[in-house]
């Protein structure tokens, strides 16, 4: 059994790098498109929402396999890498833009008055106002959907990307030991994940310094 | 050929509208695939929120150990080790309840935790002034608790459901012949991705805007306040 | 319109959907004038700060700050609604202090002085650091710039709130009911701060309040307002010990004589 852990964990090191590279993408994502959804310009407006909308109302599945098998026919032919993480950042950052604009709508009104006040443009009260504020409040939920793409990454298995999941069920039909292979499986997942949660918590406390101080 | 439908390659459009109806059985297999793993979560669920809530640490823990398991674990291979590992101790399911079981179960660790906060999100003044008028635990629970809570329950319910539906393509990796799995099948025979493909994808927004849309509706219509009791 | 007018409201009505709040309002306020505004809740006193510092656009009517209209621009002989350019221009000659502070939690008071004075007047942080240190004294609070704001008492908060708006150095000062939200305790510490801004600069001052003795001892003028108008308007003796309009009367014997 112990003999299957190394092609495994070989596996599981994809999986890292997978989730590293499209929870990246996908916050970059997130921030463009949960802005563009709250600009005054109608154009950065609707792509953000068409964006938003088709991303989060389709299935993953259903992006991974088109971006793979059907943008080659018009001309765009992506490896199965390229392809897995373009699907998983899009994705994700579809989820990711909601949770932005969602945090910037929940700075209060009066934050913006006072920056109007003083005269900030309204990028510059974006920027240095509510941003900085927003920030604490999308930890949480980022830490929730950078574990669900963790999880989510499982699916570039069958774009045929050599990922942990694409070596279990590799290693089952040569082996036949299920229990044990996908047991294992689940077991690195899961380790995966805690670790995720860990960080994410860490950057969580970092980044929400100032609220700690609160009180008198 | 497909379900006894035929394809028809002379142009595009001929090739979309022929393989439409073999789209829809796939979908009408994705709506009951979502349905029973909806069901399978919802009861789950519960019953894991109820077991969470154990004041015995020898039920709780453990509990709240496999549900954070589930959680943190991706649907696919869960139904991987359903597919394989199940019938090895005899267990032999066919694999569209196979499917339907792993999305239960997936989902079951969200839907307890639906349960749990929105019981605890009716506020502890409520429990107080129940113990204060002397209820009993369970006059508490269905008459103060539950009618409060309930509100906040369902609309976070059909949200998860939607996310179910997003999440049936998976089972065509057990052949479970939902819209995905017949829209690659086409794609494999005609070499023509890209049309089913995108009419998946077309047909999956319809799916899930009617679907929030129902949610909305339902959520507008619920009493914010809690169900009133007369 | 004569040299020494700063503020100047030109028949202005605003309306928050059919409700009028501001009604065919003409008001004046002369440069280095202190002016209060006093009146029941609701009747558009607060607005009418608003509205000058452009937090709330007008429906009819024109506004001029120091000459120029200040929600609109001059295109020919006509007045064409304000771009935010024209609004930016405006701003620079306003400060606000509001009921709730308004502070910017994530920041320390240090930083909450020097922000806009680096991003929106170009400053050197290092200026910009120098200029929040003699305001922070002035408002007696130079121990506390390391801190955030939730930090601090109400009071203090709010004395940093006036610092804040003062880095700017602004022409009008604005304060909308700045004590309405603080424990009575607190009140004393934020009054003798506008108290001697007041006596010591030659600032337009315009004060939302429900301090009446405050009111009476550092107003040039004070105003009546009711239903979005002026009713009544004078120096603070004349409003305080024999207003002419009954609707004063019947407010300052309610606001004075609460047991009564």
């Amino acid at each position: 059994m112990l003999d299957m852990l190394p092609t495994l964990l070989g596996g599981a090191w994809v999986t890292v790098e997978l989730t590293f590279w499209s929870t990246l993408i996908g916050a970059l994502c997130s921030f463009a498109f949960g802005i563009g959804r709250l600009s005054g310009n109608p154009v950065v407006k609707s792509v953000s929402v068409a964006y938003i909308e088709v991303f989060r109302g389709t299935s993953l599945l259903v992006q991974m396999f088109w971006i793979f098998f059907a943008l080659p026919l018009m001309g765009v032919s992506l490896s199965p890498m390229t392809a897995g993480i373009a699907a998983l950042s899009l994705n994700i950052g579809a989820y990711g833009a909601e949770v932005v604009r969602g945090a910037i709508q929940a700075v209060p009104k009066s934050q913006y008055e006072a920056s109007r006040a003083l005269n900030f443009t309204s990028w510059q009260a974006l920027w240095y106002v509510a941003l900085p504020q927003a920030l604490p409040e999308m930890l949480p939920p980022f830490g929730n959907l950078a574990v669900q793409n963790l999880k989510d990454t499982a699916l570039v298995s069958l774009i045929t990307l050599s990922d942990l999941a694409f070596r279990a069920e590799s290693l089952r039909n040569l082996t036949q030991k299920s229990t044990e292979i996908y047991g294992m499986t689940l077991l690195i997942y899961f380790a995966l994940a805690l670790v995720l949660t860990a960080v994410m918590k860490v950057l969580e406390k970092r980044i929400g310094r100032w609220k700690a101080g609160g009180g008198r | 050929m497909l379900f006894g439908y035929h394809w028809d390659l002379t142009s595009n459009w001929t090739f979309a509208l022929s393989i439409l109806p073999i789209l829809l059985h796939g979908m009408l297999v994705t709506i009951e695939a979502t349905l029973l793993g909806f069901f399978i979560a919802a009861v789950l669920g519960l019953v894991f929120a109820v077991l969470r809530g154990s004041p015995t640490r020898l039920i709780s823990y453990p509990v709240a150990f496999i549900v954070e398991f589930f959680r943190d674990t991706p649907l696919l291979v869960q139904l991987y080790f359903l597919y394989f590992v199940l019938p090895n101790y005899g267990i032999l399911l066919p694999a569209f309840m196979t499917g339907a079981v792993a999305l239960g179960i997936q989902y079951s660790a969200y839907t307890s935790e639906v349960y749990r906060a929105g019981i605890e999100a009716v506020s502890r003044g409520q429990t107080e002034a129940s113990r204060a008028l002397n209820l009993s635990r369970a006059d508490t629970f269905t008459r103060i608790i539950l009618p409060q809570a309930v509100p906040r329950i369902i609309p976070a319910l059909g949200n998860y459901l939607i996310s179910i539906m997003k999440d049936v393509p998976v089972l065509s990796v057990v052949t479970v012949l939902e819209m995905l799995n017949v829209a690659k099948i086409i794609g494999d025979r005609t070499f023509q991705y890209l049309i089913p493909l995108t009419m998946v994808g077309g047909l999956y927004l319809l799916l899930t805007l009617f679907a929030s849309f129902l949610v909305r509706a339902l959520d507008t219509r619920l009493p914010k306040r809690g169900i009133p009791l007369k | 319109m004569s040299d020494d007018t700063l503020v100047h409201f030109d028949k202005v009505t605003k309306r928050f959907g059919d409700f009028e709040v501001l009604k065919n309002l003409d008001f004046k306020v002369k440069r280095g004038e202190k002016v209060t505004i006093i009146g029941p809740s609701g009747s558009g006193k607060s607005t009418v700060l608003r509205v000058l510092m452009t937090l709330e656009p007008i429906n009819e009517g024109v506004v001029y700050l120091d000459g120029d209209p200040l929600w609109h621009e001059k295109r020919g002989h006509e007045l064409v609604p304000a771009s935010e350019a024209h609004l930016r221009q405006m701003r620079k000659k306003l400060g606000m202090v509001f009921q709730q502070f308004n502070l910017f939690p994530h920041m320390t008071v240090m930083r909450n002085l020097t922000e806009a004075p680096v991003r929106v007047l170009g400053l050197s942080r290092k200026e910009a650091q120098e200029r929040a240190r003699e305001l922070l004294d002035m408002v007696g609070l130079s121990d506390q710039a390391d801190k955030f704001p939730p930090q601090l008492s109400g009071g203090q908060q709010q004395r940093v709130g006036i610092a804040r708006a003062l880095a700017m150095r602004p022409q009008v000062m604005l304060f909308d009911e700045p004590t309405s939200a603080l424990d009575p305790e607190l009140v004393g510490d934020v009054l003798k701060v506008i108290h001697r801004l007041a006596e010591e600069h030659d600032l337009t001052m315009l004060l939302v309040t429900h301090e009446m003795d405050f009111a009476r001892r550092i107003s040039d003028r004070v105003c009546f307002f009711d239903q979005g108008a002026i009713r009544e308007e004078g120096p603070p003796d004349q409003i305080f010990t024999e207003p002419k309009n009954q609707r004063t009367q019947e407010f300052l014997h309610a606001v004075l004589h609460p047991e009564a």
